[in-house]
């Protein structure tokens, strides 16, 4: 026998605040507010950072010797952690902003078709912003995420399913490995890859050379982030296919890796995102050119990043312009690549 | 395949002693502990002296810096978010730090240059006429610009994400049993952080400062661009210039003479060493936080 | 500690008969409410439960008198715990959390606005499934340790500790080792270790969430002790799912059931007539073991 029952009552949550109950917050805060700018009209102290600092004294204490008052030491205790770590929180997104909106100002007044038509072959920085562009530079960031995929990917993904599905007898020791990996700076992959090969063959510095130290910086991070997304396919997929009488290989190959496919490209685009912007270790290896070199083995290449570092580096009014507007364009690349992998990770786990 | 990793880690240490052998065979123990760097052009029959010491120590010094000014920060923001923060503030939150972690070291490198040094020179007098009295904190002379400390706040900046996402996976693994038991005993909020969370999190907040530590040290670009490189040993972090390993071989980098390039190569391998055993660290601890649930 | 999370593990006793039951709880001395100067108890008035859209517990009113046992119990999904979580104010800690009705403690509603919730825990204490002492914290830090998170001052700890502790029913066995990590202890002194740590901020009600499930038979008679020790003091209520127990120890039985809907109380009485002469059809179905 089931009944349905319907409740003759709403469900309440008489544990939340009601706006009520924020009338004293809003009250303090109204009163700290005043106290500062008086504070700060009267006294010596001024500037954002004075505004700043008593707002936060002022508002905290009030609040801290309000809930005292009303429900004694542990509660007052409880609002100022609560006050603090909010404040953290926001000191942490104030940087974030600042960034954001300082690449838009400074970076969009260079930003146009020619961007991403023309090359610097023939302007120096000296010439107007509207000659000139990135083309070069974005071909060869291009080139060096396609080349250091095409060598990490291999790597990482047979190095996350050893993890994942072999567990061979070497498996904590590898996983061990990569995490260490994950810390050689980029300037050390650089540096190494400019000892190990430019500096004992005769090679110069390319696209081909300068995507070899990304490759190694890319491996890690494509690792760990596949082999999170191979742990998620359930094991039955796996057991159905070893009692189908597969090979544990065809099995992985058939079935762990093709229902795992969405997040492996997440691993990919992660990877990609991690190396996009490096910088250092193309100092070592790109050598570099003001036009688009479409050949990977031979002649110097440019990079975003390495574009970036030039315009800084020459110090001009022109350069550094150059510079903003060049990360305006990597920054939007980054961004894009991590949203894409966002949606994508997101899908895996709605599934 | 899967050893490519050993391979790659071996072939790093290995290439890069050998190259730097040279190096630190001519210098000896000065290599590590000497402060004074000075090139001579080869064939020229004089002495190169390459001594790596102001680099290793202002290394430390702008890491120490950055660890004081973003772990305090970091935690609080893991507490914020895994316990203060409402469910919409706390995704938005979220995001902004795995945005952080998006940016290129040459974006904050070029904003830490344009933006943030003309207010942290700012803060950097500030905090000299307080508490100047302090020996870190004093300067012999009114220069601001450029110092380990602006380094320093760049770096905290850098390392807040990972230093953030570290604290927040452990405190949010805290066992929810302890948090209720805690809570039934008539606990506040931050009266079950301190006798719970902190506990049970504090190791693996400091394998997370270590993950930063490890990141702090090997940062090139963003450190190049707001610090002055000048070989001589300085622990006053507002004044203008320190040391930086990785900053140092890319700026001698481009011209350097044969015998030079060897010895940047060798200072590379020490950087290397150094990131490895913080990372390997840092690890150890993080994983035995997570597994021993202490 | 074995991490046994499995309920059923001593609970053969669900299908004994029912006539053994009820001479088990016909055998303990029965206690009314109201004799005993402790306050007014607790009461529920219509208390409904949910998490988000889904009702798990509808309408339940109960009188726990001051002084008493009040054992819920019912099959796994009937809302014995849900309900026992909204006495304390533990059920807001579900982000889907939501509830309707009053629970009034010595004729205060703990749902006011106006009241301070850390306060309520401190007055209605509760021990839980698995035994949770503070890992980092001592034997005698674990006992104490109510003081300190609520910022209690109090003089004599000492006395407190011994006190605590003998009413828990462990004195005896950690009386040497009071600087010792609670980690060293067995499930079931780990579990008479919370009892004593709930005592020392002096609660006027005991809540108790199948505080016997994750122990051996012999650390449940220990447990099932103290709490007929306690019991001259305070106002205990304990959920369990092992009907033995609600007889041996409890002075009224409430039992809960959803019939796929959100679970209710269907009936609550004396023990012993709930064990020998329910009203409901369903409550004699469940206790003399035809489903469970």
């Amino acid at each position: 026998m089931t009944t349905t029952y319907v409740p003759t009552v709403s469900p309440t949550r008489p544990w939340k605040k009601t706006p009520a109950q924020l009338i004293p917050t809003v009250v303090i805060l109204i009163l700290a507010l005043l106290l500062d700018v008086s504070v700060v009209a009267v006294t010596p102290m001024k500037g954002k950072l004075a505004y700043a600092l008593l707002f936060f004294l002022f508002s905290v204490g009030m609040q801290f010797i309000y809930a005292w008052v009303k429900r004694g030491r542990p509660a007052a205790m409880d609002s100022l952690a609560g006050a603090v770590t909010m404040t953290g929180g926001m000191i942490v997104f104030l940087p974030v902003l600042s960034i954001l909106v300082t690449v838009l100002v400074k970076g969009l007044p260079g930003l146009g078709l020619h961007t991403f038509t023309q090359t610097m072959e023939k302007t120096s920085y000296s010439d107007p912003l509207s000659s000139g562009g990135l083309l070069h530079a974005i071909v060869g960031t291009l080139y060096l995420i396609v080349i250091a995929t095409a060598i990490a990917l291999p790597l990482s993904i047979l190095t996350a399913l050893y993890l994942t599905e072999i567990k061979g007898r070497a498996a904590g020791f590898i996983q061990f490995l990569v995490q260490a990996m994950s810390g050689v700076p980029s300037v050390v992959a650089g540096v190494f890859i400019y000892a190990a090969i430019l500096l004992t063959t005769n090679l110069r510095g390319s696209t081909f050379i300068g995507a070899l130290p990304l490759a190694i910086l890319m491996i890690p991070t494509v690792t760990r982030t596949a082999q999170e997304v191979l742990l998620l396919v359930p094991a039955e997929l796996r057991e159905a296919g070893l009692a189908l009488g597969a090979t544990q290989w065809r099995t992985v190959a058939t079935i762990v890796v093709p229902a795992a496919r969405s997040g492996l490209i997440t691993a990919v685009i992660l990877g990609v995102a991690r190396i996009a912007g490096e910088t250092a270790p193309l100092l070592f290896t790109l050598g570099t050119t003001d036009k688009v070199n479409l050949n990977p083995f031979t002649g110097g290449q440019n990079a975003l990043p390495y574009y970036i570092w030039s315009g800084l580096r020459d110090g001009t009014e022109g350069g550094v312009a150059r510079a903003w507007t060049a990360i305006l364009v990597l920054l939007i690349l980054v961004l894009s690549l991590f949203t894409t992998a966002r949606i994508f990770g997101n899908r895996k786990a709605k599934r | 395949m899967s050893m490519s990793s050993l391979v790659i880690l071996t072939l790093i240490g290995l290439f890069l002693s050998l190259r730097g052998y040279q190096a630190f065979k001519s210098q000896g123990f000065h290599f590590i502990t000497g402060v004074d760097w000075v090139a001579a052009q080869d064939g020229s029959g004089e002495k190169n002296v390459f001594g790596l010491g102001a680099m290793i120590i202002g290394t430390l010094v702008i890491s120490a810096t950055a660890l004081v000014v973003g772990v305090p920060l970091s935690v609080l923001t893991a507490l914020f978010l895994t316990f203060y923060a409402p469910e919409r503030f706390k995704k938005f939150l979220i995001s902004v730090v795995d945005l952080m972690a998006s940016f290129p070291s040459i974006l904050y490198g070029l904003w830490g240059f344009f933006v943030l040094m003309p207010m942290a020179e700012y803060w950097a007098k500030l905090i000299h006429k307080y508490l100047g009295w302090i020996p870190i904190f004093d300067v012999p002379q009114p220069a601001y610009t450029r110092s380990p400390f602006i380094a320093g706040i760049v770096l905290a900046i850098m390392i807040i994400p990972i230093v953030t996402s570290v604290s927040r996976e452990i405190f949010a693994q805290t066992p929810l049993d302890r948090i209720q038991a805690a809570y039934a005993l008539g606990a506040t909020r931050w009266a079950m952080i301190k006798a719970v969370v902190l506990p049970f999190g504090a190791s693996g907040v400091v394998g997370g400062a270590m993950l930063g530590l490890g990141r702090a040290l090997g940062e090139t670009v963003a450190v190049y661009s707001v610090l002055n490189i000048v070989f001589k040993v300085n622990f006053q972090v507002l004044y203008g210039f320190g040391g930086n390993i990785a900053s140092m071989i890319v700026q001698k980098w481009g011209e350097a003479s044969l015998s030079e390039g060897k010895a940047l190569l060798a200072a590379g391998f020490v950087l290397f060493i150094m990131t490895l055993l913080v990372n390997m660290g840092a690890n150890y601890i993080v994983r035995r936080t997570v597994k021993t649930g202490r | 500690m074995s991490n046994e999370h499995d309920q059923d593990g001593e609970d053969m006793s669900v299908t004994a008969p029912a006539s053994a039951l009820s001479s088990v709880a016909a055998n303990r001395a029965h206690r009314e409410p109201g004799n005993m100067p402790l306050g007014s108890g607790l009461e529920a008035r219509g208390i409904h439960a949910w998490f988000g859209k889904h009702l798990a517990l509808a309408d339940v009113s109960l009188d726990f008198g001051a002084g008493t046992v009040t054992a819920l119990i019912g099959p796994s999904g009937c809302g014995k715990s849900t309900f026992i979580r909204t006495l304390n104010r533990m059920h807001e800690f579900i982000p889907s959390a939501a509830m309707a009705g009053e629970v009034l403690l010595d004729g205060k509603d703990i749902y006011d606005p106006q009241i301070d919730v850390t306060k309520v825990r401190l007055e209605i204490g509760m021990v839980f499934q698995k035994p949770n002492p503070f890992p980092s914290m001592t034997i005698g830090e674990n006992v104490l340790s109510g003081l300190k998170l609520a910022q209690i001052k109090r003089d004599n700890k000492e006395q407190l500790l011994e006190e605590c502790l003998t009413r828990a029913g462990l004195w005896n066995e950690v009386k040497d080792r009071l600087d010792a990590h609670a980690g060293g202890l067995s499930g079931g002194q780990q579990q008479r270790l919370c009892i004593a740590r709930s005592l020392a901020v002096n609660p006027k009600v005991l809540l108790m969430d199948e505080p016997c499930s994750a122990l051996d038979p012999g650390s449940t008679l220990r447990i099932e002790d103290t709490i007929s020790q306690l019991a001259r003091t305070m106002t205990i209520i304990i959920v369990t799912h092992n009907m033995q127990q609600a007889a041996r120890v409890s002075d009224y039985t409430a039992f809960f059931l959803s019939d796929g809907g959100p679970g209710q109380m269907i009936e609550v009485g004396p023990t012993n007539e709930i064990f020998s002469r329910p009203k409901d059809q369903r409550t004699e179905n469940y206790v003399s073991g035809r489903f469970g």
